[in-house]
């Protein structure tokens, strides 16, 4: 218990605002919180959450790690639409499930290691690096889908978007198996240290010995491989490959989920929990909306407001504030730490 | 494009030529915007199929979404002494220069798909859709199916301010004013796309008891129909029965959703708006009848009575 308490309250603040989140949204609209078995499956609002949330928890796993090495990748939705793309092509010309899904995957790979190498090795800025493959890679996948919407109806496929295991969607068990994966590979290893150490300063880290060229690029690669399962989702749950839409600014909302995460932009330390938790808040707020009954018009104003109020809460200085007036609990807590 | 696209268009290109030594009485200059979607795709393939079908020799450029390149288009045709123009403006402002130009060759513009800001005697005639008439078509047609049930409509709205999403909008309310049984309970965007049209459909159905209390989806384009006949499926209703599903545009897909009883109709924006076209300029070349500034395409409604399965086989090769 002693050793999770670190984490709990790392996370403490990302899991009040959901928990606001989805209460406030409950008060509006009580059936929010209702779930039940249909079909063998949970059905709910919460499920739609989980479920919807899915390409940007994926997307926001590889964007943490990315973000901590104090770079950023802008291609990840693109690289969703290629991927999605390839696996669409790949399966309607008869191609087995297994092939078509390593396809995708390496080219996935492929696409990160493009941005890693380039940032890496090119000592590229991140943003510009990653701008090439953002601009670029729609382009790459409509060229693939030759601009039409690339239907197809292998199950196999299907089920990855839209089937059950457990009773609950194929895409919220990937996602959480890989997020819990990516975090013990990077915390049960020194790699989350060195990757913190490399954001922090790289030329400290190379002169330490850490091969920081090698991690930067598999930071990227790693970033690739999320979003090619994303846009394997994101085709599967729809039957067809979109290129003009599949994963479009779904990058932001990666990028967002990482703040609200409380991650910060610099580099260093890092949370995929915190990540999640944000892609989770964004969703949420996401599914509210629609369940509001508001005018379209009125989704992105909504959100924006939400969004900013959180980032307020967030802010260092309200931070400090709260910590201000609540002083005299942690003082109390310390001395009785001290006296145990 | 890619190469295939290519072939087939030098293809297009080529028998146009061969056939104009002894057939072709028009040459007829084309600038289209580009290969932004399907449908555009297939607005192409037609242009060519009707051009070849009436003896035309036609000169194709595609403008990559450029202005400029649209521009250079029809210099170039009038450098060549066409004796029409198409264009589908990817703008409506900027037009005033060149198509003066072309009014002083005397050389006719025909617009397709899409009007320009200019005065109306710079160009022969406009040849569009009516997007309020299509609402209208698909609005009229759930009035008529559900006769005088009670019914409760759910709307999913095409890109939020786009003129489609709010003239659809406005032209489906048209037909349902003063029919009390029917409804709107909820409307929201589902951004044109699947996706989008699959996730809003999912929190329709959570709000409505599961989707019990709908009785009919209107959506602004098939793709978002299409999406959100699967979250019906997910939600274990049956959709084309339990929720009847109109849609507008006529994409090859939603026919395949017909065919199989999950969409229950669907209004045509026809791809063919150079068939129209090339009739106007054949009656003025002729006896130099003037066309109506504005000629409106067809919005054909489709159903399930009306084959979708043979549509869908007829439509499946226009590039969609």
């Amino acid at each position: 218990m002693n050793a999770l308490k670190p984490h709990l309250i790392r996370l403490a603040p990302q899991f009040a605002v959901l928990v606001a989140v989805v209460l406030l949204i409950s008060l509006a609209f009580p059936d929010f919180l209702k779930l039940q078995i249909q079909n063998g499956r949970v059905y709910g609002s919460l499920v739609d959450v989980l479920n919807r949330g899915a390409p940007v928890a994926l997307l926001a796993i590889g964007m943490t790690i990315v973000i901590a090495t104090r770079g950023i990748d802008l291609s990840v939705g693109a690289v969703m639409a290629i991927c999605g793309a390839v696996a669409a092509a790949s399966i309607t010309s008869g191609h087995s499930l297994v092939y078509t899904l390593a396809l995708a995957l390496s080219v996935g790979l492929l696409c990160g290691l493009w941005n890693g190498i380039l940032v890496a090795v090119l000592d590229i800025q991140p943003i510009i690096a990653t701008l090439v493959l953002m601009v670029a890679g729609r382009g790459i996948a409509q060229l693939i889908t030759e601009g039409a919407i690339l239907t197809f109806n292998d199950p196999g496929l299907i089920f990855i978007g839209s089937g059950s295991f457990l009773g609950l969607p194929m895409p919220v068990i990937i996602w959480v198996v890989f997020g819990i994966a990516v975090t013990l590979l990077v915390r049960r290893t020194a790699l989350g240290m060195l990757v913190e150490a490399l954001g922090i300063n790289r030329r400290a880290s190379t002169l330490s010995g850490v091969s920081t060229g090698v991690l930067l690029i598999a930071a990227y690669v790693l970033s690739g491989l999320c979003a090619a399962i994303a846009g394997i989702i994101a085709a599967a749950d729809i039957r067809g490959a979109d290129a003009n839409n599949a994963g479009l600014w779904l990058e932001l909302d990666a990028i967002l989920a990482v703040v609200v995460g409380g991650n910060s932009l610099l580099g260093g330390r890092f949370s995929i929990a915190a990540s999640l938790l944000g892609a989770l808040i964004i969703q949420s707020i996401n599914t509210g909306i629609l369940l509001s009954g508001f005018p379209p018009e009125f989704n992105l104003i909504i959100k924006a407001a939400i969004i900013v109020l959180i980032l307020v809460v967030q802010s260092p200085r309200i931070r400090d504030l709260a910590t201000w007036f609540g002083r005299s609990d942690s003082a109390e807590a310390a001395v009785k730490q001290e006296a145990k | 494009m890619t190469l295939k696209t290519a072939l087939a268009s030098a293809t297009v290109l080529a028998a146009c030529m061969f056939g104009s030594a002894h057939a072709a009485d028009l040459t007829v200059g084309f600038s289209q915007i580009g290969s932004e979607s399907g449908w555009r795709a297939a607005e192409t393939t037609l242009t060519k199929q009707q051009a070849e079908r009436r003896g035309i020799d036609l000169k194709f450029a595609d403008a990559q979404q450029k202005q400029e390149n649209q521009i250079k288009a029809l210099r170039s045709f009038i450098a060549q002494g066409v004796d029409a123009i198409l264009v589908a403006p990817v703008v409506a402002t900027g037009w005033d220069d060149v198509l003066t130009e072309a009014k002083d060759a005397e050389i006719p513009v025909i617009l397709l798909d899409r009007t320009v800001d200019s005065s109306d005697d710079l160009y022969m005639t406009a040849v569009t859709s009516d997007l309020v008439h299509e609402g209208n078509v698909a609005g009229k047609w759930l009035v008529d199916t559900v006769a005088g049930k009670p019914c409760n409509v759910v709307e999913l709205q095409g890109t939020t301010g786009s003129s489609p999403a709010i003239d659809r909008k406005k032209g489906f309310e048209e037909a349902l004013a003063g029919k009390d049984n029917l409804k709107i309970i909820r409307s929201q965007t589902g951004d044109f796309t699947r996706t989008k049209g699959k996730e809003v459909m999912e929190s329709f159905l959570k709000a409505e008891d599961g989707g019990k209390n709908i009785c009919a989806l209107y959506a602004h384009n098939d793709d978002m129909a299409v999406g959100a006949i699967q979250a019906i499926k997910e939600a274990g209703l049956k959709p084309g029965t339990d929720i009847l599903v109109v849609s507008i545009d006529a994409v090859p897909d939603i026919f395949q959703a017909m065919a199989a009883g999950e969409a229950n109709a669907t209004v045509e924006l026809t791809p063919n708006m150079a068939g129209p076209a090339f009739d106007a300029l054949a009656a003025f070349k002729k006896d130099g009848t003037l066309p109506p500034k504005w000629i409106q395409t067809e919005s054909k409604l489709y159903t399930q009575a009306d084959d979708p399965a043979k549509v869908y086989e007829e439509k499946k090769g226009l590039g969609y």
